[in-house]
């Protein structure tokens, strides 16, 4: 963009700089943990004076963090299960409808990733209290859904669009019902999208942590409940560990579905 | 869509109609259930007492403590300045991707957007071992001797500004990054051959081009901002309370959920107000292109 500028060298170095500056700001604090889970200290030394793996051990080996573990992929897999059909039904239908109606059907399902997570958290603590919901798997896995629910339309509706509908009003026509014209002819089409979908609706739930916090409670506690009240308390190396694995997980599925979309 | 006159098929097509309307049911129950209830549940508890009776006690408890106003401006305070770290730090990495080719720049947002795909609270832990007394940013600068005492750069404001930024700058720099993207190369040729210098092609024709993103990714960081919890509750040590963190003691420790709720509002009300200066900035953009002569 800039190359009608040659000669400003001076000018471009700064900027360079000055980018590359935030952007080691951006990777830093991600980074960082890598080393410190192989450290063999109880101290948060940097760089390690020696190097284990007891930090990964004391997460495989307590039982706090694998039952959190557990918990935290159920519902990660839960929610994924029912919001992205929830939220292809919808798509389908904000395509076939079009106009004011979509645009209303858009604002109200978007409404739950504009609102501060505080907000829900407290006002769903409020719900389930008044049914004896708290603490409940069912109670955290509503409250993730309902936020998975517009990520994964966000990956659907582009999809829709390109989607060519001649092809379910011929299936249609021949005598398919919907749900052999959705199941038949749209799913297969869109696996690709409804994989990413499936994954970012499967990381909005992994990586949720307000709404866990308040409702989630006990055996039901998820990952990140649990390491938001050990940060609190006392900060030792096993959350290193826990974060590079984490971390390595969450690169991993997105470098999935990037390479996927691609090919 | 077409006029249809046959009344049989006018039937049709609205029957087709409702079919599709009622795909959406699911989703929209859901969403009704889970966030369009409970807002309008802390709108009810914040009327109500522990016994449950009627009141307009909870706002007037709220409303006259010291407390609720220093949130209100920790709040204010924690998103403004936000803001404004994203702009200044992110207006130039911008226009420095924007300024590469895409593939290059492609691979730079990837590593641009690890901190997206990272928990939050891995970052929060990052930031600790990053800032606390003796950690590596105190090492460095106590070791080199830039400082004689070690910064006092976590568990205060500080440390919760770092851990804001670094969660909304990736948000702010996406619809930054595309606007700038999407200027045509040509405008900036045509300014140079008549020479603009680059200041000056910078000021007058590459910021106004990508004001319409930068604004974008301002209200994003504005709508996470007020509502932060995680950070300010780890980073801020408990002396930065927000809002978001008062709300949290309130119903955890004190178990006053009208006070609770009435914070809630409170920040239903911020929320509000930066959806009417977007609405009210969407007016302003409409009419100035409409006065503008075509180019």
């Amino acid at each position: 963009m800039l190359e009608a500028y040659p000669q400003n060298r001076l000018a471009r170095i700064l900027l360079w700089s000055f980018a590359a500056l935030v952007m080691a700001f951006l990777m830093l604090p991600t980074l960082v943990v890598v080393p410190l889970s192989f450290s063999a200290s109880n101290l948060l030394e940097f760089p390690p004076h020696a190097y284990s793996l007891r930090w990964y051990e004391n997460f495989f080996g307590s039982a706090t963090w694998m039952a959190a573990l557990r918990t935290s992929l159920i519902l990660g897999t839960l929610t994924a299960l029912i919001a992205v059909p929830f939220a292809l039904l919808a798509c389908i239908s904000m395509n076939r409808l079009g106009g004011k109606t979509a645009a209303i059907i858009q604002s109200v399902l978007l409404t739950p990733s504009i609102t501060p997570g505080i907000l829900l958290a407290i006002g769903l603590f409020f719900v389930l209290a008044a049914q004896h919901l708290i603490g409940t798997l069912f109670g955290v896995l509503v409250g993730h859904v309902v936020l998975a629910v517009p990520v994964a339309c966000i990956v659907l509706l582009p999809a829709l669009a390109r989607f060519d509908w001649n092809q379910v009003q011929a299936a249609r026509s021949l005598g398919a019902n919907w749900a052999r014209a959705i199941g038949g002819i749209i799913v297969p089409q869109l696996r690709i999208s409804l994989l990413s979908a499936t994954l970012m609706a499967f990381l909005t739930s992994l990586d949720e942590s307000v709404i866990s916090i308040f409702i989630a409670s006990g055996r039901n506690s998820t990952m990140p409940k649990l390491m938001f009240l050990s940060l609190r308390d006392q900060i030792d190396p096993t959350i290193a560990a826990i974060s590079t694995l984490w971390t390595v997980i969450v690169v991993a599925v997105v470098l999935i579905v990037t390479l996927r979309q691609k090919s | 869509m077409t006029v249809v006159r046959d009344p049989a098929l006018a039937a049709d097509a609205r029957r087709e109609r409702r079919f599709f309307l009622s795909l959406s049911l699911p989703a929209l129950f859901i969403v009704g259930l889970a966030a369009i209830l409970p807002i309008l549940w802390i709108i009810r508890q914040s009327f109500l007492t522990t016994a449950g009776e009627y009141t307009v006690g909870n706002y007037q408890k709220v409303l006259s403590s010291g407390l609720t106003w220093s949130a209100l401006v920790t709040t204010l305070e924690l998103s403004l300045g936000t803001l404004a770290a994203c702009i200044l730090l992110g207006t130039p990495l911008a226009l420095a991707l924007a300024s590469v080719r895409p593939r290059v720049a492609n691979v730079l947002m990837a590593f641009v957007m690890l901190p997206l795909w990272t928990s939050i609270l891995v970052r929060t832990y990052g930031w600790l071992v990053l800032l606390r007394r003796d950690g590596l940013i105190n090492a460095a600068l106590t070791g080199s001797g830039l400082t004689a005492e070690p910064l006092p750069l976590v568990y205060n404001f500080t440390g919760t500004l770092i851990g804001m930024v670094h969660y909304m700058l990736p948000l702010f720099l996406l619809p930054v990054y595309a606007a700038m993207r999407d200027i045509d190369p040509n405008l900036i040729r045509a300014a140079a051959s008549m020479g603009a210098t680059l200041r000056q092609v910078i000021r007058t024709v590459i910021l106004p081009l990508s004001a319409g993103g930068i604004f974008s990714g301002s209200i994003i960081v504005l709508i996470y901002a007020i509502g932060f919890f995680i950070t300010p509750a780890v980073l801020g040590g408990g002396k930065v309370n927000p809002l978001s963190t008062r709300i949290e003691r309130t119903l955890s420790t004190f178990q006053d959920w009208g006070s609770a709720s009435v914070l809630g509002i409170l920040l239903l009300v911020l929320m509000a107000l930066i959806g009417v200066m977007l609405l009210a900035a969407r007016r302003l953009v409409a009419q100035n292109t409409v006065e503008a002569p075509h180019a």
